[in-house]
């Protein structure tokens, strides 16, 4: 995706960013490449048969898998280095198989001492309409000026 | 049900040495390919140190654990994760953690029973004594096992 970084004159309050390409066909490949670099390898996240002993349909991704996805389609937008402050929340799991849409709404823009800054709202929905993930972002943005 | 008194409570901390091979794996693996990462001097991403989140911390592991608290780790999940951005982490940085508890708070589920969700803050901080990461992760106690 186009990496040419948001400048603080081109962002308003409300702006909707719903064209950001969708993220297909997650497997568990994605789940057990996530489980090396993390670090994190609770079976749930790899074993099937785990996951259905205690009564999940399948495997399901790591909260945090979803939120570093979310981080890079963030960072793409403001800049890597840019960011102040990222937080998620996790609603729902994400199953292998599914697709992702990512949006983000600019909620406010202000000056932080010398700082442009942006707040946005953040989502990761997949395709049968389940939120697995709602987030927020502030940023600092570079002025045209 | 898990004690109040709790907020405050030192957890301990670990260690870690940046490393760029680390970051690029990292990067692959949230399906980030910003050539940034494929740089001699590559930035963290923003979740980088999750990566540190599971090392065990150091010999005997000062401070409190989970389940030292009555913590029953079973009915835990992991609800959310918060991150502010103080300072740049940059390739060879030696990063130190200190943990504690900073919140407890308790709601009731939809479906009854007492929802406890319990706020870890981790600051990271560099060789230079600089504190350039705070991270909490807010874990949720549900009242009966998850099923």
């Amino acid at each position: 995706m186009d990496r040419v970084n948001v400048h603080f004159e081109d962002v308003q309050e409300g702006d909707e960013i719903t064209d950001w390409p969708t993220v297909d066909n997650i497997s568990r490949s994605h789940f057990v490449r996530y489980a090396g670099a993390s670090g994190d390898f609770n079976p749930m996240h790899h074993d099937d048969t785990v996951a259905t002993k205690v009564g999940y349909p399948s495997v399901f991704g790591h909260g945090m898998f979803t939120a570093g996805v979310l981080s890079h389609y963030v960072t793409d937008w403001v800049g890597v280095g840019n960011l102040r402050k990222y937080a998620v929340r996790f609603k729902g799991q994400l199953y292998p198989g599914r697709n992702l849409t990512i949006t983000a709404k600019v909620m406010r823009k202000y000056k932080e001492g010398d700082e442009n800054r942006i707040d946005a709202d953040l989502s990761v929905v997949d395709d049968q309409g389940t939120v697995l993930v709602t987030g927020s972002a502030t940023a600092a943005l570079p002025s045209r000026g | 049900m898990v004690d109040k008194s709790i907020i405050g409570t030192e957890m301990g901390g670990s260690s870690m040495v940046v490393e760029r091979g680390k970051i690029r794996e990292f990067a692959k693996a949230i399906l980030d390919d910003n050539p940034a990462y494929e740089t001699e001097d590559p930035p963290a991403p923003p979740t980088f140190t999750m990566a540190m989140a599971h090392w065990p911390a150091p010999s005997g592991g000062q401070g409190a654990s989970l389940s030292k608290l009555g913590l029953d780790l079973l009915r835990v999940l992991h609800a959310g994760q918060e991150y502010e951005y103080l300072g740049e982490i940059k390739v060879g940085d030696k990063l130190s953690t200190r943990s504690k508890i900073s919140d407890l708070t308790e709601k009731e589920g939809k479906r009854g029973g007492t929802m406890t969700f319990i706020t870890s803050e981790t600051t990271f901080t560099n060789q230079r004594g600089e504190d350039v990461l705070i991270a909490r992760t807010i874990l949720v106690q549900t009242s009966k096992a998850a099923s």
